[in-house]
């Protein structure tokens, strides 16, 4: 009799584990879903800017196009080839306006001011976000690890997540904006 | 925004992590934001409108020394309270990771939450053998700041996972425009020793006299160097502690040249940091920022700091101020003096520092933490703020059947 009385503790115990790590996966899961929501929100935001400024007119030609071709590719890239497309724009923004002459031209058309102000916050915010994402995706990976996790299915049906690997190095002049005394 | 703010050490008691939370509430108050701060405090304990007590911080030995807490379920439910009351659309908890409120809020609370690390404790003990409890209450926290490269990289390697940098502010202005003092000053006219130091250069030090890691002990033991070779160099140290220790070790006949003011207000230190030709920080460990330095660049003072990893990045590694060699008394007196003789490069080193540390003003750093919030709930489901939270097990059962 206390033998059985062990077992169906060890039993509950075991259970009430399972359920709390199911419930500790749902969260990250949540958490993940969140970030990548925001990740999104920010590159969208940022390539709707670079495209403003590509199409503005504001830039030489040459940069123009670059500018503009970089942004519609990150907008309409695949998801698996969002990466990359989002890892180009970052590279056309540093060569567009990588110098202080290109951003001050564009803080002198009518409205650059707040466009400039938009991209700058853009350009910060998604490398936070970005981080926050990919935290959160470490975080569910350490757990989903766990062997009891696998041997149970605690994760169920929800795909192995994925870190948002991209060059998200904002244009010096940008990035640095509060250098400027 | 409706915006929590949690604090894990004592109100009343002076520390950076308390000073640096006062002005991010004050600031974002300022923005119009809705700000409630949770911190332990004393009952009776006068406190601002915005901060909410969370009950008496218990003394405890805890890592080393005797720290304040707040644990048990008292401090637990008064937590919950907090949450339920407030509505925040986020909650930003400071030293998750400390044995106190900020583990408690972390544990207690879901919805978006912000978290600063400030300190970079080496791994102890302790945090390993908690780590599978810290962790289920650290894997809520949506967004993670540090407060340097340094404090980032401590973070990562015991904790895994990343963080943005986000570095403590200051009210750059209230610095820049404090008053010199003339008694602290050197006198501007007049020949000083041959070497072209002014006369009566000055050489200004805070921190804690008797706290060996703010490194006055190093300054002690480069001060004869320093007063050889210039001699009417006056030390001006503002701090607690005791002075008569703190000169011991020195000649008799150079103690005259040490000045202690005891405990400064705000305004004295920002006037002396003005009035100073050279501040010194000797510190020798333990800091994951260096707010003094900033402060020091702010109020235009020419800085002279041992190499640590965190004072490097704060002046720009050597750019805005000097560095010397952690521990290494001849170091900082031979930079001293070098620096003392040499009025222009001080002049110099003056300038870049004022502009260097525009990016630890409020306007700047605030912004910075407005958009880590803006971004972790813009990604959390609408109208979704944060709240107390039920067991994980409860959650779960309605997750799955």
């Amino acid at each position: 009799m206390t033998t059985f009385i062990w077992i169906a503790a060890v039993v509950v115990l075991i259970g009430i584990y399972l359920s709390w790590t199911a419930g500790r996966l749902d969260r990250l899961h949540a958490r993940i879903d969140a970030a990548r929501a925001a990740l999104d929100a920010q590159l969208l935001r940022r390539a709707s800017v670079a495209q403003e400024i590509g199409t503005s007119g504001v830039l030489d030609p040459a940069a123009s196009i670059v500018l503009y071709q970089a942004a519609h590719a990150a907008r309409q890239a695949p998801e698996d080839g969002r990466e990359v497309a989002e890892s180009e724009l970052t590279q056309a923004l540093r060569a567009t306006l990588g110098e202080r002459e290109q951003v001050d031209a564009v803080g002198a058309a009518p409205g650059g001011e707040q466009t400039l102000a938009e991209l700058t916050a853009a350009v910060r915010r998604v490398p936070m976000a970005r981080r926050f994402h990919n935290d959160a995706v470490r975080a569910a990976r350490a757990v989903r690890r766990h062997r009891l996790v696998r041997y149970f299915r605690l994760a169920g049906h929800a795909p192995f997540p994925l870190a948002f690997e991209m060059d998200d190095e904002p244009p010096a002049v940008l990035g640095a904006p509060h250098t400027a005394a | 925004m409706r915006i929590g703010i949690v604090c894990p050490y004592a109100w009343d008691v002076p520390g950076g992590v308390q000073f640096h939370i006062r002005d991010l509430a004050e600031h974002l108050l300022s923005r119009g934001h809705h700000v409630s701060v949770l911190a332990p405090a004393d009952d009776g304990t006068p406190l601002p409108p915005y901060v909410v007590s969370a009950g008496r911080a218990v003394p405890v030995p805890y890592n080393g020394s005797v720290a304040r807490l707040n644990f048990g379920f008292l401090s637990a439910a008064r937590v919950r309270r907090w949450l339920q009351h407030g509505a925040f659309d986020v909650i930003h908890i400071h030293e998750p990771a400390s044995p106190s409120l900020g583990l408690l809020s972390c544990w207690a609370a879901r919805g978006p939450i912000v978290a600063t690390f400030h300190t970079s404790n080496p791994r102890s003990r302790a945090m390993i053998a908690a780590y599978p409890i810290l962790q289920p209450a650290l894997e809520k926290i949506s967004a993670r700041i540090a407060v340097s490269e340094y404090a980032r990289r401590t973070l990562v390697e015991h904790l895994g996972g990343d963080a943005v940098v986000i570095p403590n502010g200051v009210d750059v202005d209230f610095f820049a425009r404090a008053e010199p003092k003339a008694a602290w000053q050197s006198q501007a006219e007049g020949a000083g020793d041959e070497g072209g130091a002014r006369p009566g250069a000055t050489i200004g030090f805070i921190g804690r006299i008797d706290e060996p890691r703010k490194g006055l002990p190093v300054l002690m033991r480069a001060l004869p160097a320093i007063l050889a070779e210039v001699p009417d160099a006056r030390l001006l140290v503002a701090g607690r502690g005791d002075e008569e220790e703190a000169v011991a070790a020195l000649a008799p006949e150079l103690r005259r040249h040490v000045e202690f003011l005891g405990m400064v207000s705000d305004e004295d230190k920002a006037r002396l940091l003005r009035s100073v030709d050279l501040y010194v920080a000797p510190n020798t460990g333990g800091e994951s920022f260096g707010i003094i330095l900033v402060e020091a660049m702010s109020a235009g003072a020419a800085v002279l700091a041992s190499d640590l990893d965190a004072f490097a990045q704060v002046l720009d590694q050597g750019e805005a101020g000097e560095l010397f060699a952690n521990e290494d008394a001849d170091a900082l007196a031979a930079a001293a003096v070098r620096l003392l003789r040499d009025p222009a490069r001080l002049a110099e080193l003056r300038e870049r520092g004022s502009r260097h540390v525009r990016r630890f003003d409020w306007s700047t750093v605030g912004a910075d933490i407005l958009a880590v919030y803006e971004t972790v709930t813009e990604g959390a489901e609408p109208g979704r703020s944060v709240a107390a939270d039920e067991p994980a097990g409860r959650t779960a059962q309605d997750y799955g059947g």
